[in-house]
C-alpha cells in the first residue's frame, strides 16, 4: 500500500469530503491562503475557491460559534484552532452550544460541525502553546472527541467525523504530521468510538493516546526484548469510549497501563482507569497504573520539555515494574 | 506639544538601534538552529515601543505579545537574562521556563509578553482597574497586533476600561498582518482607530515609523491617563520586515509581494530618526559609536546566553504555585 503523511491523510480526508458533499466547508486561522500554519489545508482553496475555505480573523469565539450556526442551518463545518491551547477561547460556544442543542432542542436541532485542533508538546513553544487539553472537552456530553495516532485513522476518523451528525473536537499531533504509514487509495472510514489493539501481547495491557501510541508501540517492542509482551491498544475515539475493547485486552494480560500526554490529575487515563475499575477489578492482577506529565504548566526549555512528559523509557520501567512486581 | 530636545531623542534611537540590533543577532543564531522553538522579531516596528515606552516612568507597566523583544527591550529589560531566556536557559528572565513568548519582569513593569493573541488586552485593563482602586499614578501600555483586535477579549477589554476610565492607553501595532492573513482580509474597516468611538475613548492614529510622532501621541494619551480621563487607542501603522517567525522564509513572501515589502523597508524607523537627528545637527560619528556600543552589549549577552546552563530537572516542578 502507498505510504503518505499524516498531514497528506488529513488533507485528503478534507479534499474528499469537500468533493463529496457541498455542505462541507473549512475555516480558521491562515487555513486559506497559507493552507494552515502546520500545512494541513494547503492547496485547498485554490481548488475549492474562497467561499469553501475561508481564512478567518483571529476570533476563536467567533469561528467556533459561526461553525454552530452553520451547522445548525444544515452546513458541515469544518473549523480549525491553530492549537489546542485556544479551545479555551472557543470553549463557551463548544461547551454551551454545540454540545447541547441537540438535546435541548429534544431532538430537533443538529450541529453536524468538526474543530481540528493540534496538541501536544515537542516544539518548544512553551506553555501557552504546548498543552494537552483533551480531557475538557471529552468531559462534556454531547461532543465527540477524537485523537488520530496514524495516517491510516486519520483520514479514515476525519472523514467519519465530518459526516457526523454531532459536534466533534478532532485533535491532531503536531510532532506525528511529518510520520508515514499505509493508506488505502480507495476509500474507507474509521467508524467513531472502535479502540484499535495496535500491538497484541499477553503480559500488559498499554492504553495510550495520541503521540503516545507511537511511544507505547517503542516501548513494547523494547519490552519484548526483555521477553514482557505488551498489548497497545489505541482508543482513538476519547468519547464516545470504546470500553470492551480496554476491558476485553485487561481480561487477557491482568495488568493496566494508560499513558497520556495531559497531566495525570483529572486526566482521561481517570476515566479509563475508573472504568476498567468498576467493570473489570477481578481481572486485574496489579493496580492501575497510569502516566502522564508531570503536574506542570510545560516548560519552554528543552531540558525541561522532554523531561517532564511521558518518554519511551518512562514507559518501558513503568509497564516493567508493572509486570515483574506483580508476577 | 513641547519640542523633545536632542539628548531625548538620541535615547530614543539608541533604543531602537538595541532593538534592531537584537533582533538581527537573534534572526542570525535562529539560522543556526541553536535557539529553539519560536522567534518572531519586530524589526521594522521599533518606532512604536520605543515612542511609547519612552512616554512611561519605570514605574508604569506595560502588557506584551508573542512579538514582544521590542517592547521589553524599550521598557529597560536586559539583554543578558532576555537572550538567556530564548535559548531555555537557566539564566533566563524565566529561568528558562518562558522563552521568547513569555519574558517577564516584574520590577520594570513588564507584566510579561504573551503567546496567546489578544491575552494581554485584559490583563493590561485589570492593571489599570488595581491602578485606579489604589488611587495610584501609573499607568498601563497595552501592546497588541492588528490581529488581535479582532479577539472578542479587546472589545471587552476597551468597554470597561471605557466606561471605568482607566489608565490605560491601547496601543495597537498595525503592521497589516495576522500571520498570512492581511488586515483587508480579516477587518471589515480600515482605521483601527474608529473601534474606540464604540467605547467612549480618543482612537488616534500615527506613522508608526515616525518615533516622535509616536512618542507625541503616547505622552497626550499618558497625561490623559493620569489626570483620571481614561484610556485612549492609539494606533500605529507599520510593518515588520521578517516573516511572521523566522520559520516564515523569505520575509513572508508567500502572502505579501516583494514591492511592498521593499516599500516598507524605505520607510526604516531608525533611518529616518537618523535624518531628523542629523538636522539637528548629529554627527555620524555619534551614530557609529551609538551602533558600536549596542554590538557590544549584544554580543556579551549572547555570550552570557550561551556559556550558561540549562536548567536541571528539578526546576520542572518549581513554582506551578506561589
Ligand atoms: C488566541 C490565539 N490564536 C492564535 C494564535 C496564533 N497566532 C500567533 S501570532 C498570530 C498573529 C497575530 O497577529 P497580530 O495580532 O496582528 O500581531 P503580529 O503578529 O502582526 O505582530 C496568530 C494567529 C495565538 N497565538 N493565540
Amino acid at each position: 500500500m502507498r505510504e503518505i503523511t499524516y498531514r497528506e491523510a488529513l488533507r485528503e480526508a478534507l479534499r474528499e469530503e469537500m468533493i463529496r458533499s457541498p455542505e462541507v466547508f473549512v475555516m480558521g486561522e491562515d487555513a486559506g491562503v497559507f493552507g494552515g500554519i502546520f500545512g494541513v489545508t494547503a492547496g485547498l482553496m485554490a481548488e475549492f475557491g474562497e467561499e469553501r475555505v475561508l481564512d478567518t480573523p483571529i476570533s476563536e469565539a467567533g469561528i467556533a460559534g459561526a461553525a454552530v450556526g452553520a451547522a445548525m442551518v444544515g452546513m458541515r463545518p469544518v473549523a480549525e484552532i491553530m492549537f489546542v491551547d485556544f479551545l479555551t477561547i472557543a470553549m463557551d460556544q463548544l461547551v454551551n452550544q454545540a454540545a447541547k442543542w441537540h438535546y435541548m432542542s429534544g431532538g430537533k436541532l443538529k450541529v453536524p460541525m468538526v474543530v481540528r485542533t493540534p496538541t501536544g508538546t515537542g516544539r518548544r513553544t512553551g506553555a501557552q502553546h504546548s498543552q494537552s487539553l483533551e480531557a475538557w472537552v471529552a468531559h462534556v456530553p454531547g461532543l465527540k472527541v477524537v485523537m488520530p495516532a496514524t495516517p491510516y485513522d486519520a483520514k479514515g476518523l476525519l472523514k467519519a467525523a465530518i459526516r457526523d451528525d454531532n459536534p466533534v473536537v478532532f485533535i491532531e499531533h503536531k510532532m506525528l504530521y511529518n510520520d508515514k504509514g499505509p493508506v488505502p487509495e480507495e476509500e474507507y472510514l474509521v467508524p467513531l468510538g472502535k479502540a484499535k489493539v495496535a500491538r497484541e501481547g499477553r503480559d500488559v495491557t498499554i492504553v495510550a493516546t495520541s503521540l503516545m501510541v507511537k511511544r507505547a508501540l517503542q516501548a513494547a517492542s523494547a519490552l519484548a526484548e526483555e521477553g514482557i509482551e505488551a498489548e497497545v491498544v489505541d482508543p482513538r475515539t476519547l468519547r464516545p469510549l470504546d470500553i470492551d475493547t480496554i476491558i476485553a485486552s485487561v481480561q487477557k494480560t491482568g495488568k493496566l497501563l494508560i499513558v497520556h500526554e495531559a497531566t495525570t490529575f483529572c486526566g482521561f487515563g481517570a476515566e479509563i482507569a475508573a472504568q476498567v475499575a468498576e467493570k473489570a477489578l477481578y481481572s486485574l492482577d496489579a493496580p492501575i497504573a497510569r502516566l502522564g506529565a508531570w503536574e506542570v504548566p510545560i516548560p519552554f526549555s528543552p531540558s525541561l520539555e522532554d523531561r517532564v512528559v511521558p518518554r519511551v523509557e518512562d514507559i518501558v520501567e513503568r509497564a516493567r515494574t508493572l509486570v515483574r512486581e506483580n508476577i | 506639544m513641547r519640542e523633545l530636545s536632542v539628548d531625548e531623542v538620541l535615547a530614543m534611537y539608541e533604543c531602537m538601534v538595541r532593538i534592531r540590533h537584537f533582533e538581527e543577532k537573534v534572526a542570525e543564531v535562529y539560522a543556526k538552529g541553536i535557539m529553539p522553538g519560536l522567534a518572531h522579531l519586530y524589526t521594522g516596528e521599533e518606532a512604536v515601543a520605543t515612542g511609547v515606552c519612552y512616554a512611561l516612568e519605570p514605574t508604569d507597566y506595560i502588557t506584551s505579545t508573542h512579538r514582544g523583544h521590542g517592547h521589553v527591550i524599550a521598557k529597560g529589560a536586559d539583554l543578558g537574562p532576555m537572550m538567556a531566556e530564548l535559548f531555555g536557559k537557566e539564566t533566563g528572565y524565566c529561568q528558562g521556563k518562558g522563552g521568547s513568548m513569555h519574558i517577564a519582569d516584574f520590577e520594570k513593569g513588564i507584566l510579561g509578553a504573551n503567546g496567546v493573541v489578544g491575552g494581554g488586552i485584559p490583563i493590561a485593563t485589570g492593571a489599570g482597574l488595581a491602578i485606579k482602586l489604589r488611587k495610584g499614578k501609573e499607568v498601563v501600555a497595552c501592546f497588541f497586533g492588528d490581529g488581535a483586535s479582532n479577539q472578542g477579549a479587546f472589545h471587552e477589554s476597551l468597554n470597561m476600561a471605557g466606561l471605568w476610565k482607566l489608565p490605560v492607553i491601547y496601543v495597537c501595532e498595525n503592521n497589516y498582518y495576522g500571520i498570512s492573513v492581511s488586515k483587508k482580509r480579516h477587518q471589515a474597516i480600515d482605521d483601527i482607530a474608529v473601534r474606540a468611538a464604540s467605547y467612549g475613548m480618543p482612537g488616534v492614529t500615527v506613522d508608526g515609523n515616525d518615533v516622535l510622532a509616536v512618542r507625541q501621541a503616547a505622552e497626550e494619551a499618558v497625561e490623559r491617563a493620569r489626570k483620571g480621563e481614561g484610556p485612549t487607542l492609539l494606533v500605529c501603522n507599520t510593518y515588520r520586515w521578517r516573516g511572521h517567525h523566522e520559520g516564515d522564509p523569505n520575509r513572508g513572501a508567500r502572502y505579501r509581494s516583494k514591492e511592498e515589502i521593499e516599500e516598507w523597508m524605505a520607510k526604516c524607523p531608525i533611518k529616518r530618526c537618523e535624518e531628523y537627528l542629523r538636522s539637528k545637527g548629529v554627527s555620524d560619528n555619534k551614530f557609529e559609536a551609538i551602533k558600536a556600543a549596542v554590538d557590544k552589549e549584544i554580543e556579551e549577552a549572547l555570550k552570557f546566553a550561551e556559556s550558561s546552563p540549562y536548567p536541571d530537572e528539578s526546576m520542572a516542578l518549581r513554582d506551578v504555585y506561589a
